[in-house]
């Protein structure tokens, strides 16, 4: 099933969705506007003769001179019918993404991946913050903008998670519970 | 009287721990013995391979690629060389697919022995590490007879393999093959109806079939809860079409039916290296023949002109790659993995992004081990079978 | 003879007989029996892994045990790439254990970063412990583990207790 007919039964169903056919070598690649993605992505896992009931990846192309200066990539997967197929969200720097964990839970991991590495929001994610890298990072790392190299000396503390004060403040709670 | 205080108490296993396969650290919160809720952290072993496969020319990818999952090293340099010639355009000759085919599911042997050693190992049957080990050395002579390397040969080559295959390779493989049942069989006699084993790992870390499609889960996971999805039937690659395995699949989702089907997979792993081996002739093709990706072999660059230039062109500047992108999967011992590649035309990959089955394993791990004793939870890792070089790259 | 022992393993020779001989076979106890915690990173691990096993077995020069513990522990084989998250942890392991303490960095990647020079790895453990013996390799073979670990223990022998 190539493009063109994934894209007829989407527009039967997704209303005003303005989808275009990508170049594609393997299997079928679709353009998403960001504003339809979710009921497309409904679509796609409940439409019986679609049934893309596994999301193998979510992944992002940063093509930095370009504008809109991110790809994002969803691979999609039917099993039923045997089919592959590729959805590509086009985001700009600032630009932010609906998630579609709601459609299928493995997202969750791999939209905050995508946040973590390239910096792009997911809106009403539950839980967007570091994965791969320390809590504290600042800076997206596989942005084409960010080195590859940095020379920095290897943090060899946790920093404390408790002030001093919070830690007397226990201190004495508990020894005036002990008392009392 | 004082009031029974009931609270939960967090404990956290860390990133060092000796059954966490990896750095993998879990905060587990407990009430009595019952875990009431997991958090996994991951990216203790964040390697940052993908950003520096971007500064690398193409065929300097290939070790990268291959120490991401260091289990199964020639199964995640097959996925990126499947998906980069198919941008190329290229067909590989008979011969490279069995051979291809062949060291595939070799690696699938090794990972599966790791695998069924500390599997067995953290369980409780430490003996089992020594004897899993002892044939996966046989395997690792094999890797040596390649390329003088035990772990990252780095063999698969793009437009091909490095060079032509050893003298040897056919005794030592089929020597492996004949002692291999036998020893399939010892591990199962050992493991198999033991008792204590089977009531550690039965009911345990139960997932059903839509839920582990809906998280994800590819491979002997989903295939243990009812699934039968395997790239090599469904998508099949390199020739995996003309060769006659089955798939091996088990009902109940716990951990002993996805013991039960990796140890199946072990038998049908030696099948299809059976029919491999006598396919493959001793001597032959052992690349495409594109010379502008395929260096010429060392006689001939000693000795004539065109070859020395062709050499030295794609050691030194490397081939371009026309413009697109790709994604082909291939199925690892873990699951589906495959690279997608995104060439701009140039020597160098633009960007490749490694689906890594482990990494949605641990996404799904609350799932399989929250309900369930905290005993349980080195069986369900175990169970998993995840590699943190694979879920962190 | 205190004199000649003393400067045949490498001891001060002013030092007198009864504390040399002493010194002498503390340090013996401590180099045979030297106990790694497990602190497998990544590919290294499974060498190492491999050492530990029948074929290479690594119970041969003393390391019977693996101790999941660092405070039952002697030894510590960094093997695998140690990542800018995994640094705390690994500083944290190295100060729990009791001293003497000893560190091998195994691999390339604990050496000096290995292939990987990039944001996320450390280049060399030995920006957050202090190493012994450095053992090269990507993954080194069991042969060079058992070797780097001989030399600790002809290290261990020449020092002082």
């Amino acid at each position: 099933m190539d493009s063109a007919a994934i894209i007829d039964r989407l527009t039967g169903v997704v209303p005003g969705g303005a989808y275009e056919a990508g170049a594609s070598i393997d299997f079928a690649t679709l353009y998403v506007p960001a504003d339809r993605l979710v009921e497309t992505c409904r679509a796609l896992r409940d439409t019986p003769s679609l049934r893309f009931n596994v999301l193998v990846e979510v992944t992002t192309a940063d093509y930095l001179p370009r504008d809109p200066r991110f790809e994002v990539v969803y691979h999609l997967l039917s099993i039923p019918n045997r089919l592959r197929l590729r959805l590509k969200v086009r985001v700009g720097a600032a630009g932010s993404l609906p998630t579609i964990q709601a459609v299928w839970p493995s997202a969750g991991w791999l939209e905050r991946e995508v946040w973590d590495m390239f910096g792009i929001v997911f809106d009403d994610h539950p839980d967007l913050r570091r994965l791969l890298m320390p809590e504290d990072w600042e800076g997206h790392p596989q942005r084409k903008d960010y080195p590859v190299q940095i020379r920095k000396a290897a943090q060899t503390y946790e920093p404390l998670e408790i002030s001093e004060e919070e830690f007397k403040a226990n201190l004495e709670r508990d020894r005036i519970r002990r008392t009392h | 009287m004082a009031e029974l205080r009931t609270e939960t108490m967090t404990v956290n296993m860390g990133p060092q721990h000796p059954s966490t396969h990896g750095v993998l650290r879990l905060v587990l919160e407990l009430d009595g013995e019952v875990i009431t809720s997991a958090r996994p952290t991951i990216g203790y072993l964040h390697t940052g391979i993908e950003k520096t496969a971007e500064q690398k020319k193409w065929q300097q990818v290939v070790p990268l690629v291959e120490r991401m999952d260091y289990l199964a090293a020639q199964s995640n340099s097959l996925a990126y060389v499947l998906s980069v010639e198919k941008l190329l355009g290229l067909e590989m000759p008979q011969r490279v697919r069995d051979i291809r085919v062949l060291i595939a599911e070799l690696q699938r042997i090794a990972s599966h022995l790791i695998w069924l050693g500390t599997h067995a190992m953290e369980i409780g049957a430490v003996s089992m590490l020594f004897y899993a080990i002892r044939e996966r050395e046989l395997l690792l002579n094999i890797n040596e007879l390649l390329a003088g390397f035990r772990f990252f040969p780095s063999y698969f080559r793009i437009g091909g393999l490095r060079e032509d295959l050893p003298r040897g390779f056919h005794e030592a493989v089929s020597a492996f093959l004949d002692r291999f049942p036998k020893k399939v069989d010892e591990y199962e006699a050992l493991l198999s109806k033991n008792d204590i084993f089977m009531r550690r790992t039965q009911g345990v870390g139960v997932i059903s079939h839509d839920e582990a499609l809906a998280w994800g889960l590819l491979g002997p996971i989903a295939r243990a809860s009812g699934s039968d999805y395997d790239v090599r039937k469904y998508f099949p690659y390199c020739g995996y079409e003309t060769y006659d395995f089955s798939v091996p699949t088990a009902t109940e989702g716990d951990v002993y039916a996805r013991y039960r089907v990796r140890m199946r997979e072990l038998r049908e792993s030696v099948r299809i290296s059976r029919q491999a081996i006598t396919r493959i002739p001793p001597a032959g093709a052992w690349a495409c023949g594109d010379p502008r990706v395929v260096p010429p072999p060392k006689d001939k660059v000693y000795t004539e002109m065109e070859a020395l230039i062709q050499h030295f062109l794609i050691y030194s500047q490397g081939f371009t790659v026309p413009a697109g992108d790709a994604y082909v999967p291939v199925e690892g011992p873990r699951g589906e993995h495959g690279v997608y590649v995104v060439s701009d035309g140039t020597n160098r990959p633009w960007r490749i992004k490694m689906r890594a089955p482990s990494f949605m394993a641990i996404q799904a791990l609350p799932k399989l081990v929250e309900g369930g004793l905290i005993a349980d939870v080195v069986a369900v890792i175990g169970s998993t079978d995840v590699v943190m070089g694979d879920c962190d790259r | 003879m205190a004199h000649r022992e003393a400067h045949a393993h490498g001891l001060d020779p002013e030092l007198p007989l009864i504390t040399t001989t002493v010194e002498w076979i503390v340090q013996w106890a401590r180099r045979s029996a030297i106990w790694p915690v497990q602190f497998g990173l990544a590919c290294c691990a499974i060498e190492m892994m491999a050492t530990a096993a029948s074929r290479y077995d690594i119970a041969r020069f003393g390391a019977e045990v693996f101790r999941g513990s660092p405070r039952q522990s002697d030894l510590m084989i960094v093997a695998g790439r140690l990542s800018r998250k995994m640094a705390p942890a690994m500083r944290r392991v190295y100060d729990q254990m009791p001293e003497p303490k000893w560190v091998i960095s195994m691999g390339a990647c604990a050496s000096i970063g290995g292939v990987f020079d990039n944001y996320a790895i450390v280049q060399g453990v030995d920006q957050v412990v202090p190493v012994d013996v450095f053992v090269p390799g990507c993954p080194p073979r069991p042969e060079s583990l058992i070797y780097g670990i001989v030399q600790l223990q002809q290290k261990i022998a020449r020092s002082r207790a």
